[in-house]
Parts: C-alpha cells; structure tokens; sequence
C-alpha cells in the first residue's frame, strides 16, 4: 500500500513512543531514538517493520522516539500512524489489529 | 586463574593484586582488632588561620600527588568544589586523588576538565552521576574509580586507606579559628556528618566561608583544634538548590501502593513495637512510609527509639511529635530537616563513623532495626545495584545503602519494572549491597522475602492485600511485561571498583561498549 | 446460587485510553472494574489511536482478574461502530454507552455487540453492556433502559453532564443529585443489574469523598466510579462490613450449612426461620468480608 501523506501517531511522555511516517522508496527503513537502544532497539525496529508489513506498506521511512513504550504500545502507534498516512483510519485494518 | 568472589563476579586478579585487594566474602565483619592512623598536626595559636583567597592557600597546601577531598552537603547547590578546583587547575598542579565524600551534578564538567588536564588521575566517591558517570564508563579515566559506602569511607579514612592530604570543606557559618557548623547563615544543610570525617583525619583542614562569625562560634561541628585555615568567600552555597526537594508527598499511584506495602511489612514484622529504629532514606516512596508509619504508630501506640540516616522533614516532624525520640542525623535532605537539628536537642549530628563504620566499636547501622532501601537493579539472589545504570552507564551512588542493608530488617522498594527496563532481573548489572543483607522486595504487585529468613517468612506470608511471591517469579513476571533485552556489551577494561563496606570488593565496573 | 456469583462492583476506574502509562498500569491498583475511556478523555484528532492503543493493551496486559470494560464513543458520533467492533475483537467484558436516553439506544447497541460478535467469531453473549444516564431524558427512561437487554450488567449515573442538563451544578450535599441516584439505583434493582454512582473530582477534598461515598453505600448503590487510583481503598473500606455484620453474617451462613445436612428447607437459627433477604444480605457481607480480606476464603477470620 503506497503512503499518502506524512503521519504522526503517539506522544512523548514517558512510555509511550510517537512514530512518525513517511513515503520511502528503498524498503522500511527505521531510525530510532530509545533509551533502551542498547536492550531493546533491534526488537523495536524489528516490530515496527513487521507491523507496517502486515499492513502491506513494503517502501516507507519511520521516525521513532521511544520513550519507554512496551511492545504493544509500539504496535498501537504504528499501525495509527500507518493508517493515518495511508488516510485510512475509518477503516481499521482488523486483519492486523 | 579466573577470580570470583562471593557474590560469583569475576574480579581481575592483576587489578586486585596491584591495588592490594580481597575478594568479598561476608557480610560479616567480626571482632578483629584495628589499628587507625592520625594526622599530622601544624601546631598553631589559631591567630593566622583567615587568609584572603583560595589562591594562596591551594599554593600553601596542594602538591602534586595528593589526595584533596570535600563534602557534598551543598549536593547541587554547591559553589565550593568549582572555586577551588578551578584553581588547582589553574595551579598546574597533578597527579591528585580526588576523594570527597560523593560528587553531585554541578561537579561533573569540573572534575571532567580536572581529569583530562591530568589535575585529577584518581577518584574515590560514593557515587557519581550524569556527565561524569558517562565520562568514566566510556573510560575517561585511566585508574578505576573505587566506590565506597559512607561508613567504609569513614573506615577507609581510619585506617589510612584514604590518606587525605587536604581537605577543603564549606560552611554556612565559622569564626576566625574555624569553629564552625551547618545549621546557621545563607546556605545551611544541617548535619556535617561526612564533613567531620575530613575535619578529623586530614593533615591540613580548610574551611570556606561566607560567614566569618563572631569568635567563639557555638555549637562547634567542626572544632578550632581541627582547622588549619578559614577562607572568606562571597557565597559557599544556593540555599534553593541544596534541599533534594524531595519533600513534597508523592501523588504517584503506584509509588503509594508500594509505600502502603512497605508499611504493611513494617507492621506486621516481630521489629514493629515500642523502641524500634529505622531508616528511610528520601525520594517519594520513602517519604510516604514515613508517614504511613505515622499513622501506624498512633494507631498502635507505638514510638520509635530513633531514626537514621538522611533526614527529612517528615521525620523531624515525627521527632517533634514524640513519635520518634531521637533522630541520629548523618545529613539532611531538605531545609525543614536542616532547621529542625538547631532548634530540637533530640536531633544529634552524627558523623559518618559512628553512623555507619563497620570497623567501630558499634556503629548506629548496628542498633537498627528497618531500613527501607531504594534500587537501580535487584536480582534473583536478591543483590541489589544502585550505581549502574540498565544501559551499563554509571549513573548512582552507594551511598549508606551497604551499611544501612545491615539492619534487622532491610526492605528494598522498587517498583517491578521502569518504563521498559525491568528492575528484578537474573544478575544485576553491578552488584553494590550483597543479597545476604536484604530480606524483603516490595513491588507494587506484591513481595519477595529472602528465602534465608524463615522467620520472616512466618510472619509476613499471610498480610491481607500483600501477595507473596518468590524472587523468581517477581523476575519473569517483569521479564513478561517488558520483554527480554539484549546483553550489555563491555569491553574488559575496568573503569570502577566497588568495594563493600568492609574493604574487600564486591564488584567491578567495566567499560561500556557503544 | 445465583447470587453468590455476583460480582462485586465497588469501584470502576476510570483510565484515559490515549495514555500508555496508565492503560498499562491499570490492573495493579485492585479496582472491581477497569473503565478504558475511548470518549470524554480522548480528543477528537485521537479517538483512532486510542482505540488500537487500548485494543492492543488488552491482549496483552494482565488486569488481575479486573472487570473490563470500555467506555465507547455515543451512538451518534463516527467513532461509535469501530469502537464497538474493536473491543467486541478484543474480548472486552462490558462495553458502556455514554449519554442514554432510551431503550431503544441500548437495544441499538445490542444489536451491533452481536453483529460484531459474529464478524469477529466471538462467542454470542459474551459482551456485557451497560448505560451511562446523562441526561433528565435518561433518568426518566432508566427503569426501561436497565431493562432493555439481558447483556445489561449495570447502569451509571454521570453527574456532570447531568447538572447541566438540570440548569445546575453539583453541591457539597448532593441534592440536586437525589432524585436522579434513587432513579438510578431502583431501576438497577427493578432489572437485577448493579447502579454506579458518578464520579468525585476534587482528589484534595477526601472528607467530601468519603462522605459521598457513606451517602451512597447507605442508599444501596453497588460503587461508585473513580476518576484516580487513591479512591479505591478509600471506597473499599466504606464497603468493609464491621465485625458485627460478618459475625451476624456466618451465623446465617452457618445454620444454611446445618439445614442442608439435615436435608430441611427451613433455615433457622436460635429457633427462629431465617428468611430470603436475610441470608442473601448475608452472602453479601461475606463476599465483602473476603474482597476486604477480612476472612478467608472458608470465611474465618484472618489473624491480624
């Protein structure tokens, strides 16, 4: 599924992680802002791409600043923000939900 | 040969045989006989100790290859470390072993310029924090920094394992010979309890000032006998940066259900009736114990013999109430704390030997009952970090959390996970305070009592709203919630030694890989 | 009996469903009912996010065997189906309806649980519901709403919206409030379900929250509805049954025992017949006792 428009999902405050998306053309690409870089951020990127590809968005660059946010918190925010740069929120993608 | 100690860590055999160290055994000091060293004297009338700047006294006292030292009563509103390091700097002077009682915030650029102009080559600290915790684990500095407990220093300091040279220590108020304490004038703390240490044990004493004061100053912490030089300066402190503002009651959910726990183990252990002891400590949860305890006190008619440690205003309010009959004070935390120890004779200073030197002929940590401690880390041997941060990164203090885990009961509170970062994990990151001393976890799910304590076991296992858990299962439970992180990486470079209380070392820090 | 598996329904916490940190944490304060809030404490720019938010956070998290249950976005908002069809997925134990004013509504609501419970292959019936009275409309219709459907477990009454709706606002005593909370609570137990008093605001005035909270105990309402963690050991100890009561309360509890042995359907006890609502208010104080930790699950007394 292409990109539309830029997206932002989620907060600042403390566990929670605002996932920023835009149009890409080389795959998924994530770049990760994380106190918990060193244990947690290959797993965070990994399940960032793994929720974007489930909803079909093969080519898009992710802005991410984590701060403290559990796996299904970092879910939550990509497949907000996926839907909102796919201007697809009224229709929730239950297949990944 | 690989080198492990007691607490399974492997110790680097060429570092401890170079710096003449033991692996850590016990927690048990035993009875053996000591022998502690004595300064050297400059004998003097007292007539010639006011000079006028900090210039000719570094000149006068600080050579290369000392070992300078301060307090850090002002914590961050100290203005007295980076007056005088400034110029020593300036001086050119080398090769010093920096050993102050702990390093705050508003020390770390200093003592980062300090050490890469090669002023400062080694530091001993309770802690340190911020800049300078990044600084030494990515290995700024070429010797491992020793952490030590505050009653270790107070033993190191004894023995002469720290041979303080010159000590330079900030008052809010002094007279002309150098009697001086830390209740009266602009910056006031309260308590000189590791100050005194350095005013006892160093060759040369000065003390800053910017309240030279009429002669003779009463109460005297410090004493005229002790002091070399007074120096005048325009300010020694920001009183508004002094107090920890940890005085304000927590409104945080979950730091409450923690505390109403602590309370609850408190209460229903055998140590919780009349003439009992404890330690709190500052920070949110502690505050709110003390005032549950308060209302558990009332409720039971129960008082408490005294209070330790790091004082706050809450406990000083429980001092004034007659809940507590005495509060034996090291340090205090806020200003209500500091103001209290010079208007109630019932708040003694205490330095950090008689509170806390297990080399002593008794120290306070011996006599107490309950300590509620605080945690970076616990793990499943229930040994507890509080100077390395999850990412491996120095970021704490021991502070009296090693002599005060000696207590009857020792509780450590912590809530079960931090954001995404697990507090009860398999192997703390660096172990500070043996899992020996501890005998209850308190978590906002529910608890863990040391398996070594049966007695306790008995008594706390059926407390209405306090779930029992075993350590292990507080650990996977946090380990479900957050996932399982990714091993730090270090390199084998140690960049810290910290050593237990008696001396021996319990753990080293290595250098963070990035 | 079916009484004895009544749920206790104290205290229903309100918890923003935007804010991770609290949607996380939401189990370890010890409410009967968690209420995730997809409406008043979410913006409009983020009732999308919200919903996968709270969605996500119910598969996985751990709510200590809490009632759950969402407060959905109003019947006549955009948000509304996908709220529902979301937290229907998500096994949501009750879904609660903000601002009814009639059966119908409720009936409505009915009507697309099931659907979705069917698009989603959950089983049918599993989702709860419950009505939030707002309004003067919805206080006179309650005795129908709380009627309205067998998947009803309780209505709520919400003070705010409805002092508005009466050209007042809330006072101390609790006045302008009297005829809507006895509305409320007798047509709950016309219909068998539970009644929720509103929320109290000031967290700073705990005398007035404890008094609110006794006034509400007295008139019989089940709990009430929290807008902050601290408020749920304070409604729990209004709810502690004294001493009396649980000795009271086994006695009854003991001669139910002793006629079953003896195979009688008379209940007596000190040679007199015990009667219907003598034993249920019985089972009542143990159910509370027990919550309250105040006796076992035999019923004996704990040892303080």
């Amino acid at each position: 599924m292409e990109i539309k428009q830029t997206a932002l999902a989620g907060t600042l405050e403390s566990s929670d992680i605002q996932i920023m998306l835009s149009k890409g053309t080389d795959g998924i690409k994530v770049t990760l802002d994380s106190a918990v870089e060193k244990q947690f951020g290959d797993q965070i990127r990994d399940l960032i791409t793994k929720t974007l590809q489930a909803l079909d968005i093969t080519a898009a660059n992710v802005k991410a600043v984590d701060k403290g946010a559990l796996d299904c918190v970092i879910k939550a925010r990509t497949i907000a923000a996926a839907q909102r740069a796919l201007g697809t929120t009224d229709q929730p993608a239950w297949e990944v939900f | 040969m690989i080198l492990k100690n007691n607490v399974n860590r492997t110790l680097s055999d060429d570092l401890m045989a170079k710096l003449d160290y033991k692996p850590y055994t016990s927690t048990e000091i035993g009875n053996p006989e000591i022998q502690r060293v004595a300064p050297k004297v400059h004998v003097s009338t007292g007539n010639d100790k006011v000079v006028d700047s900090i210039e000719d006294v570094v000149k006068a006292t600080v050579k290369d290859g000392m070992t300078i030292s301060f307090h850090h009563h002002f914590r961050n509103g100290d203005y007295v470390f980076n007056k005088v390091m400034r110029v020593i700097i300036d001086a050119g002077i080398k090769n010093l072993t920096l050993a102050p009682s702990s390093l705050t915030g508003v020390m770390n650029d200093m003592v980062i310029e300090a050490i890469k102009a090669g002023t400062i080559t080694n530091i001993t600290s309770s802690g340190m924090r911020g800049s300078l915790g990044d600084f030494v684990s990515h290995g700024g500095l070429k010797n491992p920094v020793i952490f030590r407990s505050h009653g270790n220093r107070a033993r190191a300091i004894e023995h002469g394992d720290i041979k303080i040279d010159v000590a330079f220590l900030g008052v809010p108020n002094a007279d002309k010979l150098g009697n001086a304490n830390g209740m009266a004038g602009k910056a006031v703390f309260g308590s000189l309890g590791y100050a005194l240490m350095d005013a006892q044990y160093a060759d040369n004493v000065v003390l800053l000032t910017d309240n030279l004061v009429d002669y003779p100053n009463t109460p005297a912490s410090i004493k005229q006998t002790q002091v070399d030089y007074v120096v005048q300066v325009d300010e020694v402190g920001d009183p508004d940066k002094i107090g920890s503002g940890a005085t304000r009651f927590t409104k945080d959910p979950k730091e409450l259900k923690i505390a109403g726990m602590v309370n609850d183990v408190i209460t229903h252990s055998p140590y919780f009736k009349d003439g009992f002891s404890f330690q709190t400590g500052s920070g949110g949860a502690a505050l709110a114990v003390t005032r549950y305890l308060r209302e558990a006190m009332i409720a039971n008619k129960i008082t408490a013999s005294f209070a330790l440690g790091g004082i706050t205003k809450p406990t000083t309010d429980l001092l004034k109430e007659g809940l507590v009959r005495r509060v034996m004070d090291v340090q205090d935390f806020d200003k209500g704390a500091a103001d209290s120890m010079q208007s109630n004779p019932n708040q003694q200073e205490i330095d950090a030997s008689w509170y806390a030197d297990p080399d002593n002929k008794g120290a306070m940590v011996d006599q107490l009952d309950v300590a509620i401690l605080s945690a970076l880390e616990i793990d499943t041997k229930f040994n507890v970090n509080v100077m390395t941060g999850s990412d491996g990164v120095i970021r704490g203090a021991v502070g009296g959390h090693q002599d005060a885990a000696t207590s009857k009961l020792t509780i450590i509170s912590a809530p079960l996970v931090r954001g995404r970062i697990a507090t009860i994990v398999p192997d703390v990151t660096t172990v500070v305070t043996p899992g020996d001393s501890i005998d209850v976890v308190v978590t906002e799910v529910g608890i863990a009592i040391n398996p070594k304590r049966k007695d306790l076991i008995a008594s706390l296992s059926n407390i209405p709203g306090v779930p029992v858990f075993t350590i292990e299962d507080l650990q996977k439970l946090a380990e479900k919630k957050v996932g399982t992180p990714k091993p730090l990486e270090f390199t084998d470079r140690t960049v810290a030694m910290v050593e237990y209380r008696d001396g021996s070392i319990i753990d080293e820090i290595k250098e963070v890989k990035d | 009996m079916a009484e004895n598996s009544e749920r206790l329904r104290r205290t229903m916490m309100f918890v923003p469903g935007n804010n991770p940190a609290m949607v996380k944490d939401a189990g370890i304060y010890g409410a009967d009912s968690i209420m995730f809030d997809l409406e008043d404490a979410v913006s409009l720019a983020e009732k999308d996010a919200a919903r996968v938010l709270v969605y996500e956070a119910l598969q996985t998290q751990d709510y200590e065997g809490a009632e759950l249950v969402v407060r959905v976005n109003g019947i006549d908002t955009p948000f509304y189906h996908n709220d529902v069809r979301a937290m229907v997925k998500a096994g949501i134990d009750v879904i609660r309806l903000p601002k009814v004013e009639s059966a119908q509504m409720i009936k409505d609501l009915v009507k697309d649980v099931a659907a979705a419970e069917k698009e989603f292959g959950r089983e049918a019936g599993s989702t709860h519901v419950m009505a939030a009275i707002e309004s003067a409309k919805g206080v006179l219709n309650v005795p129908e709403i709380a009627a309205a459907s067998d998947r009803m477990i309780g209505v709520a009454l919400s003070a705010e919206d409805y002092t508005t709706d009466m050209k007042t606002h809330r006072y101390p005593d609790g006045a302008e409030l009297e005829f809507a909370r006895n509305m409320v609570l007798h047509a709950a137990r016309a219909a068998g379900i539970a009644a929720f008093d509103t929320v109290f605001t000031n967290m700073d005035d705990t005398e007035g929250f404890y008094r609110e909270t006794r006034y509400i105990h007295q008139l019989g309402f089940d709990g009430k509805s929290l807008v902050n963690p601290r408020q749920i050991k304070m409604v729990n100890s209004v709810y502690e049954p004294t001493a009396k009561e649980i000795a009271n309360a086994r006695n009854v509890i003991n001669a139910i025992a002793e006629a079953k042995l003896k195979g009688s359907g008379v209940i007596s006890m000190n040679g007199q017949m015990v009667d219907r609502p003598v034993v249920l208010r019985a089972q009542r104080v143990m159910r509370l006792a027990k919550a309250s930790h105040l006796v076992d699950e035999e019923g004996n007394d704990i040892e303080e």
